[in-house]
């Protein structure tokens, strides 16, 4: 599937994920638009330098200055085939923001110069993931210090991590294999060092993979267990001496704050609440609760997000 | 034509180094810029040599990791704020404006004179900053690294940035202030050469532009030297605010590097074509449309960034709707070509490398502001092999294609032209076999600012590499050449192109007051075929 | 007495002794005086423009946070000294009175009215800065310079310390701006002392006054945003 000009020089990536095809045809629609006006303006410039050329016995034919109906054709058509690339471009995009709801979670801290990543079940990787062929996944990340990038080329995705805030990228590998995984925003010393794999397998051997798993706790059962070191449970509790609002049912809903704004309860929104809990006061509730920041890492933090919204099982 | 270079010239109205250092003489200030800029390039040169060398290998065994990190910090600072930036502005826009309009000199000669030693002081900020140790930041000096990780120069170079954007907003003002009030009787604004325009456009770039970037590396600079936090996350700052301000100016820089470059281009083409310009108010208002939009997509450069879908999309249907105007100017410059009288003389060949490269360069353009691929190309080899064609493969021809057309008018003398031919040649040569290949890697998937890589990248790096070795030679020829020419080359008529523009109507080298008496001026410009007419009834 | 000509010409010369009198001479580039005058007039308003950029990227800061942190920039804005702050305003606004008062001096010719309204002018610049530092030292004492030594008692003290972040900025960028100016109305005071300006000729005092009355303008949106938030009650 990889053209090569001589044995071994790549010159195109592989394809492996659902996205990568769309791209690929849109990038062969702009070669095909670039090569076509390209060639033209080369070859126009060199018919024109060699006809017109100034020599012995050349006389010029009148030329015009201008032509109204000339400037109006090149200016539209350009701007109608831009517009097509434009749409084209912007769909791809929209489609990459939005995972499907049955994606397979997983979660990635970025921190210089490694991937941490963490899954549902609770299992950790450095510097590489295991992920099926033929389902979504979906990454939640974020950095511990400065922003780093997750960039797989066969999938042809890429998302910056932030630190202070979560991005998110999916994908769905399409084929079985390893691939690169870059880091692709510029982070100091070992930047081009802070690289890894995906290891797509098909579903009966990824099936195995996760069978072959050391019981790890679950990232909700961390979750649960930070949640009663760091003393949440004596204000987030279910009865009447609660002074912090409900968690179970939580996540995903709105959420009306003092004042009168309603917002949606999403990871953001979770994780804002622990570092920064002043921010966003819920209605009815007085603003006691202190910050946590620097109490707990980004990674423990997914984990309570992890568990709180575990919580929502309990209210069904 | 017999050469009658006058007895009298800028060059020799006064001896001395004091009278160089001290001049208001626009066009000996414009001279002191090609020195400075001349060295900074060639600075800029060295390290991307270094930086090419070190890519060789996959495994970056020239240097260590943090030093091809400051070995590619530095050749994007001083590339971009230290010679793109002012070269053809500060040089030719200086030397030419003036004269191009029918003016002694610019408004205010002696904050010329000053912004000559500002820019010198912020490049020598800036170079102390690389000989003390070096900036690792890449010159986007991001947050939070540039203000909480990297233990480099970061102050001192931020703050040489800051020094030369002064610079460039006493240049831009000077430039601005002229063009409105300093023409000559009967040059409208639709008169003037298409030069003048490029370089009233620009201005307003530097104007509007500049003092964003220079706040903006003052916040880093205040942020790492008092550890405040403005853009901590940590305190609830917020480091996609640090890329917003920082764009705003940097994408409009990059057509402050792009627009002078087409100015020339537009001089250079009628001149060799003996045709008037084809769509000459086109391309007018294309310059003041350009750098309009240019204010309004700097988005672009965060598609990945997590900033919003929506920006993200508006920023995507303006980015194309910029390269529209360029794309005007593009097949206006081939129209004037049509029935004209070709002249391959040396400018003429770079402005046509120019066309060419400008072209690719910008349709490339196009695939990353399609956002659905910029996902995957961004801040990859795709991005650096774009940006490429149109600084180097752009607006460096366009530069030393304009250095060639007005060197005769600088000084006085031609230069060889077969010299200069075969170094046009290496360079578009060069050029190409140096940035082509990186788009395939760009799209393979090799990131930027990586010093090692995997090993299947090796080939397309290795005939990059040798590209710019190649490139290198035909930079330094006309250093060579055109020094040579100063002492030893054929002195040059007042018109050795039989060009139009008020520039060519005195003699070379021009006197210090550019004119004996105020030109008044009729004719639109570029009205070749009239001027060769009238040669031929002269001469018959 | 023959009137000082104000026409104003290449070379010339009015009544000797009078403001002025030694007429400034159109210097080389420019066809005439009123060349020269509009020129300059121009450049500095293309200058103010770099200014307005250059504030303008610390404000957009300034309005991104505290449309995060409204709670925070109330809570930092209320440990502002809002009686310096308010006196600080009424002392600007007046030095842009006096300033305006020495311009119309330099065009009707009066050297004491001028020396006295540009030196009235630098004393209320220097007194605006002398309340600015008595300001800044407070909140030295008071342990809110952002900084390893920034202490904010209450819940969201990061977000203030950003508060107080933009505060110096702002307030210090201006600062420096008016230090500045306080250096071109002493380069003005001393040239005005001597005759210089006068009805056909009082270019330098009219853009540094343009410049002043810009610094001013400044405040006067600094003064609200920093001081005055959630201050009704």
């Amino acid at each position: 599937m990889i053209p090569s000009l001589i044995s071994g020089l790549p010159l195109f990536p592989e394809r492996a994920s659902t996205m990568a095809s769309r791209v690929d045809a849109l990038y062969f629609f702009l070669i095909g638009v670039s090569a076509f006006f390209a060639v033209l303006i080369a070859t126009l410039i060199v018919v024109f330098a060699i006809r017109y050329r100034r020599r012995e016995g050349y006389v010029q034919e009148p030329a015009p200055e201008g032509a109204l109906a000339l400037e109006v054709t090149w200016t539209a058509i350009p701007l109608g085939l831009v517009m097509v690339m434009f749409v084209w471009g912007a769909s791809i995009f929209v489609a990459m923001q939005r995972p499907p709801d049955d994606a397979l979670q997983a979660f990635v801290v970025g921190r210089r110069w490694m991937w941490k990543v963490q899954h549902v079940d609770g299992r950790r990787e450095i510097d590489q993931i295991h992920v099926p062929v033929g389902r979504s996944v979906k990454l939640t990340m974020t950095s511990e210090d400065v922003i780093h990038s997750f960039f797989v080329p066969a999938f042809r995705v890429k998302q910056d991590a932030v630190p202070g805030r979560y991005t998110t990228l999916w994908f769905q590998a399409t084929k079985p294999g390893t691939y690169h995984l870059f880091c692709a925003e510029y982070c100091g010393t070992q930047h081009s060092r802070m690289i890894g794999q995906v290891i797509a397998l098909e579903p009966a051997d990824y099936a195995a993979w996760l069978a072959g798993s050391s019981g790890a706790q679950s990232m909700a059962q961390a979750g649960g267990a930070t949640f009663e070191q760091l003393g949440c449970a004596s204000c987030h509790r279910d009865d009447s001496q609660a002074r912090g609002p409900a968690l179970a049912g939580l996540a995903g809903r709105p959420v009306q704050l003092q004042g009168g704004t309603v917002v949606v309860a999403d990871d953001a929104y979770l994780r804002e609440s622990i570092l920064n809990p002043q921010a966003k006061i819920v209605a009815g509730y007085q603003p006691i609760m202190p910050t946590f920041q620097g109490l707990v890492s980004e990674e423990g933090l997914l984990q309570l997000i992890a568990y709180i919204k575990s919580l929502q099982a309990k209210v069904n | 034509m017999e050469a009658a270079r006058p007895a009298v010239h800028y060059l020799n109205a006064d001896y001395g180094v004091r009278s160089w250092l001290f001049t208001r003489d626009h066009k000996r200030i414009g001279l002191l810029y090609l020195a400075s800029i001349t060295a900074m390039f060639a600075l800029g040169g060295m390290a991307a040599l270094l930086v090419r060398l070190d890519l060789l290998t996959p495994a970056g065994d020239l240097v260590s990791d943090d030093t091809y990190n400051k070995l590619f910090t530095m050749h994007g600072i001083i590339m971009v704020f230290f010679f793109l930036v002012p070269s053809i502005p500060a040089v030719l826009g200086n030397f030419l404006v003036p004269l191009m309009i029918g003016a002694r000199d610019l408004a205010f000669p002696t904050l010329n004179l000053l912004s000559w030693y500002i820019f010198n002081l912020g490049a020598l900020v800036t170079l102390w900053a690389v000989l003390t140790g070096g900036v690792d930041t890449g010159w986007t000096f991001y947050v939070p690294f540039s203000t909480a990780a990297s233990n480099t120069n970061v102050v001192a170079a931020a703050l040489g940035i800051f020094i030369s954007g002064f610079s460039s907003i006493l240049t831009g003002l000077n430039f601005i202030v002229t063009i409105h009030r300093m023409r000559a009787p009967g040059m409208s604004w639709l008169k003037m050469p298409l030069f003048i325009w490029s370089i009233y456009a620009t201005s307003f770039i530097f104007i509007l532009g500049t003092p964003v970037i220079a706040i903006t590396l003052a916040l880093v600079g205040i942020e790492r030297l008092f550890h405040i936090g403005i853009f901590d996350p940590a305190l609830g700052g917020d480091p996609i605010l640090f890329q917003h301000l920082f764009w705003f100016y940097s994408h409009p820089a990059v057509y402050i590097m792009i627009l002078p470059s087409m100015g020339v281009v537009s001089e250079i083409i009628p001149c060799f074509s003996r045709n008037r310009i084809f769509g000459y108010s086109f391309i007018a208002v294309s310059s003041l449309a350009i750098a309009m939009l240019g204010f309004l997509v700097w988005g672009h450069h965060m598609f990945v960034s997590g900033q919003s879908v929506n920006a993200g999309l508006i920023f995507s249907f303006l980015s194309f709707a910029v390269a529209i105007p360029s794309a005007i100017k593009v097949f206006n410059w081939t129209a004037t070509l049509y029935r004209g009288s070709i002249w391959l003389q040396a400018p003429m060949l770079y402005a046509l490398g120019f066309i060419g490269l400008f072209t690719i360069g910008g349709l490339t353009g196009l695939f990353l502001a399609s956002i659905g691929i910029d996902v995957h190309v961004t801040d990859t080899y795709f991005v650096v092999a774009h940006f490429h064609y149109i600084m180097v493969g752009g607006a460096v021809m366009g530069y030393l294609g304009g250095i060639h057309y007005w060197w005769p008018k600088i000084s006085g003398k031609t230069y060889p032209e077969g010299w200069a031919k075969i170094a046009a040649l290496i360079v578009f040569i060069g050029f190409n076999l140096t940035f082509f290949p990186q788009f395939v890697l760009g799209y393979l998937g090799m990131p930027r600012r990586y010093h090692v890589y995997p090993p299947e990248f090796q080939v397309l790096n290795v005939m990059s590499t040798a590209g710019a070795s190649i490139l290198g030679i035909g930079y330094l020829l006309p250093i060579l050449y055109l020094v040579w020419s100063m002492r030893y080359g054929q002195a040059a008529s007042e018109n050795p192109w039989h060009a139009t523009g008020l520039e060519w109507q005195t003699p070379s080298p021009p006197p210090t007051e550019n004119f004996s008496e105020t030109p008044i001026v009729v004719d639109g410009p570029y009205m070749y075929r009239e001027l060769d007419a009238e040669e031929v009834k002269r001469v018959a | 007495m023959p009137e000082t000509s104000t026409t104003a010409g290449a070379g010339t010369v009015a009544r000797p002794g009078s403001p002025g009198a030694r007429a400034h001479a159109v210097a080389h580039q420019f066809e005439d005086a009123e060349q020269q005058y509009e020129a300059a007039n121009l450049g500095m308003w293309v200058f103010l423009v770099t200014e307005v950029l250059f504030f303008g990227g610390m404000f957009t800061v300034y309005v991104v946070y505290r449309s995060m942190f409204p709670a925070a920039f109330a809570a930092g804005s209320h440990e502002l000294d809002f009686v310096l702050g308010t006196v600080n305003t009424a002392v600007l606004i007046t030095s842009s009175l006096t300033m305006a008062l020495a311009v119309h001096a330099a065009r009707a010719g009066g050297r004491g009215a001028q020396v006295a309204w540009l030196a009235a002018t630098m004393a209320l610049g220097a007194v605006f800065l002398g309340i600015k530092l008595t300001e800044y030292a407070h909140k030295f004492a008071e342990h809110l310079v952002p900084g390893p030594s920034f202490r904010f008692a209450g819940p969201d003290a990061p977000q203030a310390e950003l508060f107080f972040s933009l505060y110096f900025v702002l307030t210090g960028f201006h600062a420096v701006h008016m230090v500045i100016g306080l250096g071109l109305l002493g380069v003005l005071t001393t040239l005005a002392w001597r005759g210089r300006f006068g009805p056909s000729y009082f270019t330098p005092v009219e853009v540094s006054g343009l410049y002043w009355h810009f610094v001013d303008l400044i405040w006067i949106f600094l003064y609200p945003l920093l001081y005055l938030i959630d201050r009704h009650h």
